[in-house]
């Protein structure tokens, strides 16, 4: 067998072990870290349905109904997601699955480009399903394959959760070949997936029996396992996922420190008890949250001295680095060169000539006229928004939030409530929403900034384009209330007296300015100019 | 061997390319590596870094411990100096002398300089100029890859002559040798000081 080495970030690396693994749809939202597995498999592999979902939610739900029908599917959203897939996810666990399905969560400690840093083990734990957790780009790719049969095996979704440095770190990749994708070989057996309480019940209590089994597998794992092993040490350490590295980097078998070594879960609890009982005290090394500290400390009592993000010997926040995993393994940072003097911050910015910069620019002249204005930010873009030189919103919390907060905000007394959305956050979360507040005629005025593509993650397709009208009409919205715009320094007038109109209409309007994004107009430019 | 490499600019710049041209030479010389870079919010005009990890060891960490990088490659002088707390005793900086100023609060030039030549090893040049004055606007991170190739060591300037072929080859010849006069630039350049 001639041995097939690829270049691949641990994204890609994903995207390839999946259509190796013989997937038959991947199903997502774009959201870093985790875009680039769906466009990796978008442009590889032309017999993957792939096509963009609107909201994590819908994707989830959609993989569910490939893996119902007898295939392999994958479903990809970065940690946050999770909170919007969360209904199908968790339900995913009682119905089981037919077809393998894996769910994978691209997690970002740090909040490089997120808005928490919340862990998605603690989703895989609450659902009860195996969590795979790969150290490396070739575990990530090795991991799909084995994750889709464990998947089929014991008839469960599997969490797999990457996190941004492995996503975004490209190494080299032992590839195999591609399997067989699964016929059509729908599940006849509705007491799966009827969950009627009756019904719920006894998969319920099928899932707790499964316990035992999913255990097993972890034990027996070729994921988990000891490494520089000694009979007795002063200090052991249990390596999550990619913090593995960080322990390795350090060189352990130096200083005689035995690793255990955690990649797959429910924690491997007798492998964990074994390395305590040589050990004075443990280390637990993860990125993210202490999620497994907190199981270690209940498994071994409160007279073991264990240490880690609650202990304070790794910091209780942000990413884990080769640097505070070695102080934690007593190892000091040898610097060469304190910090330069001559360096300050160089936060993100709107691009030169994006619309989004026109709106904030028109929204800021016309609230200067109301004191009492307060505009709802929402997720994308445009919330840099937030930053100087514009400084022009006063809330960003999750996809959606925008327009019903301006609600909520709204309904206790507070005017003008403005709503300021991108056009695919629109679709993702706002639309149901919208209708809440039309519903409830409410005295809001929404912005749908539309540049006709998801611009943050990279420009890919927005669910709603060329459908905005339509859906706040059919929504309920007034006509002469859904205004349309055209953001460019030279229509400032114009669009100034729009939002002024709108704010002085007592009720729901939508004012949709719209242009297209600066970069994929200019990605487009390119590409036409290199076919001439 | 190893080399530990942090390639910084500000996003839009041109470092993923760089990273991408001597991942691809790594990859072809059968050398380790691990790239970690960043993408999202902050390659919009913020800065942006990239670390490279070559070697003919297995690697484990995707990220460069502090006080062991041997070569910073920036296509901005301020850049340069975010990452000095990385750097190795004796290691490179090589560096864009053209500061990108897209903030108000941007420091002093001539104390950036002073700073950057304060370190054992800095080369500077004004590698936009460089790129400009030879008809090459779009290629000047490829001048500055050119720069830094000779003390690169782990791969040759060959090595990675023939890999822009290779990273450029879908965009067409006239690309690849612009590519190519970019890099001999900046690798002459270098030589000559």
């Amino acid at each position: 067998m001639t041995i097939n080495k690829r270049l691949l970030l641990g994204d890609e690396a994903v995207a390839q072990g999946a259509i190796d693994a013989g997937i038959s749809g991947v199903y997502a939202y774009p959201g870093t870290p985790s875009t680039e597995i769906t466009e990796y498999i978008q442009t590889h592999a032309k017999d993957v349905r792939s096509r963009w979902c609107t909201n994590e939610k819908t994707a989830m739900e959609a993989a569910l109904g490939m893996s119902y029908a007898g295939k392999r599917a994958l479903v990809c959203m970065k940690h946050v997601g999770m909170n919007v897939a969360a209904d199908a996810f968790v339900n995913s666990a009682i119905t089981g699955v037919n077809g393998g399905l894996i769910v994978l969560a691209a997690d970002d400690p740090s909040m490089h480009s997120s808005q928490n840093e919340q862990d998605s083990r603690f989703y895989g734990k609450f659902a009860m399903i195996p969590i795979l957790e790969p150290s490396s780009q070739q575990e990530a790719y090795d991991m799909m394959q084995y994750g889709f049969e464990l998947s089929e095996q014991l008839h469960l979704p599997v969490l797999m959760r990457v996190v941004t440095r492995l996503a975004h770190s490209r190494a080299d990749v032992e590839v195999g070949g591609k399997a067989e994708q699964n016929s059509l070989k729908p599940d006849n057996e509705r007491a799966h997936w009827v969950l009627l309480p009756g019904n719920a019940r006894r998969q319920y209590s099928s899932l707790v029996e499964k316990q035992s089994e999913l255990l097993d597998s972890a034990e027996q794992s070729p994921y988990n396992k000891m490494l520089c092993d000694a009979d007795r040490a002063e200090l052991g350490i249990v390596a999550c996922g990619i913090a593995y590295n960080y322990v390795m980097e350090n060189n352990p078998s130096a200083t005689g420190i035995p690793v255990l070594k955690v990649s797959q879960y429910p924690l491997p609890v007798a492998a964990i008890k074994a390395l305590a009982a040589k050990c004075k005290s443990l280390l637990v090394a993860e990125d993210g949250q202490p999620v497994v500290e907190e199981q270690v400390a209940a498994l071994l009592g409160a007279d073991y001295e264990l240490r880690g993000r609650f202990s304070g010997a790794l910091p209780r926040m942000g990413e884990l680095n080769p640097d505070n995993v070695g102080e934690a393994m007593g190892i000091a940072v040898k610097q060469s060169f304190s910090a330069a003097k001559n360096v300050v911050a160089r936060p993100p910015a709107l691009c030169q000539g994006c619309g989004h910069r026109d709106v904030y620019d028109a929204l800021n002249r016309v609230a200067a006229e109301y004191p009492n204005a307060r505009i709802f930010g929402d997720i994308g873009c445009y919330t840099l928004g937030a930053l100087p030189p514009f400084r022009a919103i006063d809330s960003c919390v999750d996809m959606g939030a925008s327009i019903t907060m301006a609600k909520g905000a709204a309904d206790a007394g507070l005017y003008p409530a403005i709503a300021v959305i991108g056009d695919s956050t629109f679709t993702h979360s706002g639309m149901t929403g919208l209708l809440d507040a039309v519903n409830d005629n409410s005295n809001i005025t929404v912005i749908i900034s539309d540049n006709l593509t998801t611009a943050m993650t990279g420009g890919q397709d927005s669910a709603g384009t060329n459908k905005f009208e339509a859906i706040c009409l059919g929504l309920g919205v007034e006509p002469s209330h859904v205004r349309v715009v055209v953001p460019l320094p030279k229509n400032m007038e114009e669009i100034t007296r729009v939002i002024r109109e709108e704010i002085e209409y007592k009720g729901v309007s939508v004012i949709i300015p719209r242009r297209e994004c600066i970069q994929t107009l200019n990605r487009k430019l390119r590409q036409k100019r290199a076919q001439n | 061997m190893k080399k530990d490499i942090i390639l910084a600019g500000v996003g839009g710049q041109g470092i993923l390319t760089i990273a991408t041209i001597i991942g691809e030479a790594a990859a072809k010389a059968g050398v380790n590596l691990k790239q970690a870079e960043v993408h999202g919010m902050s390659q919009r005009g913020g800065d942006v870094q990239s670390t490279l990890r070559l070697s003919t060891e297995p690697i484990y960490s995707d990220l460069i411990r502090e006080g062991s990088a041997d070569l910073i490659i920036s296509m901005e002088p301020m850049e340069a100096l975010r990452y000095v707390p990385y750097l190795v005793e004796q290691g490179w900086v090589v560096t864009s002398s053209h500061p990108y100023k897209n903030i108000p609060n941007y420091p002093d030039e001539q104390q950036i300089v002073e700073e950057l030549e304060s370190l054992p090893h800095t080369v500077m040049l004004p590698i936009e100029d460089l790129a400009r004055q030879n008809n090459m606007p779009k290629s000047a991170n490829v001048v500055l890859l050119g720069m830094a190739a000779r003390y690169i060591e782990i791969l040759s300037p060959e090595e990675l002559r023939e890999s822009i072929k290779r990273v450029f080859a879908s965009k067409g010849e006239a690309v690849v040798e612009m590519n190519l006069r970019a890099f001999d630039l900046g690798l002459n350049a270098q030589c000559a000081q």
